[in-house]
C-alpha cells in the first residue's frame, strides 16, 4: 500500500502547493492519517521490553506520566520510516527527571512521522501538556491574518519591546534531534535561499555560525540576537547540538526587526521584534515575512510541516499548533508585589518569565509576559489574548497607583 | 546508541561529501586519521548490534580539541567496533600507542611476583599508591551503545561476581539509585564516589544516559579495592591505599583481577580480550593493560626542575594533579603514572613506575641538599 509518506517524501518538488491566505482557512493541506504511515525498519532488541522499561520513579515529567509499560511494550519495536526510535524519543525525559515544581514536557519528535508511529504515548502527552487538547478528535486552527488584530498599541511608559516568535520546520527532512549532518545542511541551504529572496524592509543577511568573523558576533550579541550552542540538559540529551556549530546560523533584515535563528532547537525559529509597544506592527510583519518565506519555499517544491491535527510539526510537543509566543517586556512595580498577580496571569492564560527568557528571574520588576497556550487556538487568537491581558495588566498597574483596587479577572473562556 | 544513527540507511542517501563532517577547527587523533576517502569507505557498515562510523567520531566532531592536549575523538559501541572499522582505527592506535602496528601483539602479565621491588618508597614522599584498570564483559555492548537491558545485565553480573569474593576482597555493593545520603557521603569522604560525568567528551559519545541507572560502586571492606560498574566502562577496577607500598598494591590488584575473571568464567562469559589488542575497552587510549598505575608524591623541588618533563618522558611517565585527569598539583604533590597502555604488559609498566619513582624520589633527596641531578639522569626507556 503506497503511504502518504513514501509519496511525499519522493515527490517533494511536485508537492502541490499549499497556498495559505489570511481569511484563516486552508485550501489545501496534507492530512496525516495515521494508519498511512507504515514504520520502519525493526529496532534492535536483545532484551524483551520489561527488561528495558526506564526507572521513571523519581521523575516529574509528561512522558513520564504517561509512560506506561504497556505503552512502551507496544511502542519500543517501532521505527519511523526514518528510523527513529521509541529510546531516543524519550531520552531527554529519561536523562532529566525534571523538578517538582516544574513539569517538562521529557520527549521530542524526530521527524513529522514521530508524531503518528508513537501518537500513543505523543497524543496523551499533548493532551496533558496543551490543557485538555485532543489530537485524536480536534483540530487546530491556524489564521495568520493579522489585520484582525485589535488594540494592539501598548503604553510605551510600561512595556519596553513587543516580540512574536514561532517555528516552522522543512518538510522531508529529519528534526534536529535525529538529522544527519546532510540534512541539517540541506534545511540551511533551503531556507537561506528563500531569505535571499526578501525584499523591501524584509531583506537581510544570513550569518553562518561556523563563518562568522568575530566583528560580526559581536555585534549579534549586543544586538541580543546570537544563539549559543545550548548548555540545558534538556536540550542536549535529545542529541540536537550534535556536530555544534555545522549549518546553524542567524539571519536577520537590515532594520533588525525580522529574525530567523536556523538548526537550533527547530529547523527554523522566526522572530519579530521592535522597541516600544507597537505590538500591532510586530505581528503585521510576523505574519507578512513567514507568509513570503513560505511562498519563497514553495517556489522551489518545499514546504512546511503543517496538518490538521497538530498544526505546525516542531521538535518539542509543547510547540505544536501555532508554536507561537508573543510577548512583551513590561514593568509591572506595583501589580508584581501584588499576591493576586499570579492568579491574574493564569486567570488571562498569560506566563511570565525574567528577561533573559524561561528559565531566568525578572531584573527589577521588569517581567516578561507572554501566552501560556500554543495549541487549539490561531496566533491571530493567541496574539489577542496577549493584547488584552497585557493591557488588563497595565490597568491593573494604573489602578494600584492611584491607590485603588484591582479585580482579578473572571477565567478565560476560549 | 547516539542519535541519528540508527537510521543509517536514510544517510545512505545522500553523497559521502555531504555527511562528511566538518574537521577544519579540530584537533585529535580521529580529526587527524579521517579522509573522505575512508569515509566513503566506512559509512555504509556497522557492527552486528548497529553500531555506525557515526557513533564511533560524534564525539570527536562535537569536541574539537585543544591545541596543546591530544584527546582521541572517537568510541567504541561494542567490541566489534575495532574490527568492522579498524581502517579507521589501527592508524589512530598506531599514532596514540607511540607506533603499535596492527601487527603487533600485546603480552598480558598479571603475575604479581614477576615485580622487583616496589615494596620500600620512601612513605616520606610517596603518600599514596593506586593501580587502575578496565573490564569490559563480553557479549554486552559498552557504554556508548548499550541499552538499558545491556547495563542493568553488566551491572547484575558483575555484582554476582563480586559478592562471591572473600577474604580481605569480600565486600559490598553501593547501587548509586539506591544510595542513602549516609552512604554518599561515607563513599565521598573515602573518594570513591564517581558522580555523573560532565566532561562533553564522555557525554557527547552517550555513555551518560540514563543515569544514574545500572551504576553503582562496589568496595571491599578494608577498602583497598574498588569496583566502579558502568561509568566509562562496564568495570573499572582499582587497587590502592596509603603509602608506598606499590608491590602490596599491585598483588591484590592482580589477586582480585584473576578472582573475577575465574566468577565470570564461571558463569559462562568473559572479558573482552585479543590478542592483538589486549582488554577491549570504550576508548581507544585504554586498550592493550588498560593500566595506569600511580602514586602521589612530593616533589616540590624535582617539579620545579628545569629537566622534570624530560626526566618524565624518558622514564615514560606521566604527571596529573591530585585530582586525576585534567588537574592541577597541588602544593608540590604530584599524581605520577605510566604513561604507556598498550604494547607493554602489566607487570612492565608497573616496574616502570616503581623504578622511576624511586628515582623521582633520590633526585628530589639530592635536590633538598642543594646536589645536583646530572649524574642520575635516566637513558630513554
Amino acid at each position: 500500500m503506497a503511504n502518504n509518506f513514501a509519496r511525499m517524501l519522493s515527490s517533494k518538488r511536485n508537492v502541490r502547493i499549499l497556498s495559505l491566505i489570511g481569511a484563516g482557512s486552508l485550501t489545501a493541506g496534507f492530512l496525516l492519517n495515521r494508519e498511512h504511515v507504515t514504520a520502519g525498519a525493526q529496532a534492535r532488541r536483545v532484551y524483551p521490553a520489561s527488561a528495558e522499561y526506564p526507572d521513571l520513579r523519581k521523575h516529574n515529567n509528561c512522558m513520564a506520566s504517561h509512560l506506561t509499560p504497556a505503552i512502551y511494550a507496544k511502542l519500543v519495536d517501532k521505527t519511523t520510516p526514518n528510523g527513529y526510535s521509541l529510546d531516543q524519543a524519550i531520552q531527554t525525559g529519561v536523562d532529566n527527571p525534571g523538578h517538582p515544581f516544574i513539569k517538562t514536557v521529557g520527549m521530542v519528535a524526530g521527524d513529522e512521522e514521530s508524531y503518528e508511529v508513537f501518537a500513543d504515548l505523543l497524543d496523551p502527552v499533548i493532551k496533558e501538556r496543551h490543557n485538555g487538547y485532543d489530537p485524536q478528535i480536534m483540530t487546530h486552527p491556524t489564521d495568520l491574518d493579522s489585520s484582525k488584530l485589535t488594540s494592539g498599541n501598548f503604553d510605551e511608559r510600561y512595556v519596553l519591546s513587543s516580540r512574536v516568535r514561532t517555528g516552522r520546520s522543512i518538510r522531508g527532512l529529519s528534526l534536529p534531534p535525529a538529522c544527519t549532518r546532510a540534512e541539517r545542511r540541506e534545511v540551511e541551504r533551503v531556507v537561506v535561499d528563500a531569505l535571499a529572496g526578501l525584499k523591501g524592509d524584509l531583506a537581510g543577511t544570513y550569518y553562518s555560525l561556523t563563518h562568522m568573523t568575530d566583528q560580526e558576533q559581536q555585534q549579534l550579541i549586543d544586538d541580543h540576537f546570537l544563539f549559543d550552542k545550548p548548555v540545558s540538559p534538556l536540550l542536549t540529551c535529545s542529541g540536537m547540538a550534535r556536530d555544534w556549530p555545522d549549518a546553524r546560523g542567524i539571519w536577520h533584515n537590515n532594520t533588525k526587526t525580522f529574525l530567523i535563528w536556523i538548526n537550533e532547537e527547530d529547523h527554523t525559529r522566526v522572530i519579530s521584534m521592535e522597541k516600544g509597544g507597537n505590538m500591532k506592527r510586530v505581528f503585521d510583519r510576523f505574519c507578512t515575512g513567514l507568509k513570503e518565506v513560505e511562498r519563497l519555499i514553495q517556489e522551489k517544491g518545499w514546504e512546511f510541516m503543517w496538518n490538521e491535527r497538530l498544526g505546525y510539526i516542531l521538535t518539542c510537543p509543547s510547540n505544536l499548533g501555532t508554536g507561537l509566543r508573543a510577548g512583551v517586556h513590561v514593568n509591572l512595580p506595583k501589580l508584581s508585589k501584588d499576591p493576586r498577580f499570579a492568579k491574574i496571569l493564569d486567570n488571562l492564560r498569560l506566563q511570565k518569565r525574567g528577561t533573559g527568557g524561561v528559565d531566568t528571574a525578572a531584573v527589577g520588576s521588569t517581567f516578561d509576559i507572554s501566552n501560556l497556550d500554543r495549541l487549539g487556538q490561531s496566533e491571530v487568537q493567541l496574539v489577542q489574548t496577549v493584547v488584552d491581558g497585557v493591557n488588563y495588566l497595565i490597568d491593573c498597574e494604573k489602578k494600584l497607583e492611584k491607590g485603588q483596587d484591582i479585580k482579578i479577572p473572571p477565567p478565560f473562556k476560549k | 546508541m547516539p542519535f541519528g544513527n540508527t537510521h543509517n540507511v536514510l544517510k545512505l542517501k545522500y553523497a559521502s561529501s555531504e555527511e562528511y563532517p566538518d574537521l577544519s577547527q579540530h584537533n585529535n587523533h580521529m580529526a587527524k586519521i579521517l579522509t573522505p576517502a575512508i569515509y566513503e569507505r566506512l559509512r555504509s557498515k556497522q557492527t552486528p548490534s548497529g553500531f555506525t562510523l557515526d557513533d564511533v567520531i560524534q564525539t570527536g566532531i562535537d569536541n574539537p580539541g585543544h591545541p596543546f592536549i591530544m584527546t582521541v575523538g572517537c568510541v567504541a559501541g561494542d567490541e566489534e567496533t575495532y574490527e568492522v572499522f579498524k581502517e579507521l582505527l589501527d592508524p589512530i592506535i598506531e599514532d596514540r600507542h607511540g607506533g603499535y602496528k596492527p601487527t603487533d601483539k600485546h603480552k598480558t602479565d598479571l603475575n604479581a611476583d614477576n615485580l622487583k621491588g616496589g615494596d620500600d618508597l620512601d612513605p616520606n614522599y610517596v603518600i599514596s599508591s593506586r593501580v587502575r584498570t578496565g573490564r569490559s564483559i563480553r557479549g554486552f555492548c559498552l557504554p556508548p551503545h548499550c541499552s538499558r537491558g545491556e547495563r542493568r545485565g553488566v551491572e547484575k553480573m558483575s555484582v554476582e561476581a563480586l559478592d562471591s569474593l572473600s577474604g580481605d576482597l569480600k565486600g559490598k555493593y553501593y547501587a548509586l539509585k539506591n544510595m542513602t545520603d549516609a552512604e554518599q557521603q561515607q563513599l565521598i569522604d573515602d573518594h570513591f564516589l564517581f558522580d555523573k560525568p560532565v566532561s562533553p567528551l564522555l557525554l557527547a559519545s552517550g555513555m551518560a544516559r540514563d543515569w544514574p541507572d545500572g551504576r553503582g560502586i562496589w568496595h571491599n571492606d578494608t577498602k583497598t579495592f574498588l569496583v566502579w560498574v558502568n561509568e566509562e566502562d562496564h568495570l573499572r577496577v582499582i587497587s590502592m591505599q596509603k603509602g608506598g607500598n606499590m608491590k602490596e598494591v599491585f598483588n591484590r590488584f592482580c589477586t582480585g583481577l584473576t578472582k573475577i575473571e575465574t566468577l565470570f568464567k564461571d558463569k559462562g562469559t568473559s572479558f573482552m580480550w585479543n590478542e592483538h589488542l589486549g582488554y577491549v575497552l570504550t576508548c581507544p587510549s585504554n586498550l592493550g593493560t588498560g593500566l595506569r598505575a600511580g602514586v602521589h608524591v612530593k616533589i616540590p623541588n624535582m617539579s620545579k626542575h628545569a629537566k622534570f618533563e624530560e626526566v618524565l618522558k624518558r622514564l615514560r611517565l606521566q604527571k596529573r594533579g591530585t585530582g586525576g585527569v585534567d588537574t592541577a598539583a597541588v602544593g608540590g604533590t604530584f599524581d605520577i603514572s605510566n604513561a604507556d597502555r598498550l604494547g607493554f604488559s602489566e607487570v612492565e609498566l608497573v616496574q616502570m613506575v616503581v623504578d622511576g619513582v624511586k628515582l623521582l624520589v633520590e633526585m628530589e633527596k639530592k635536590l633538598e641538599k642543594g646536589q645536583s641531578i646530572d649524574d642520575l639522569m635516566p637513558a630513554q626507556k
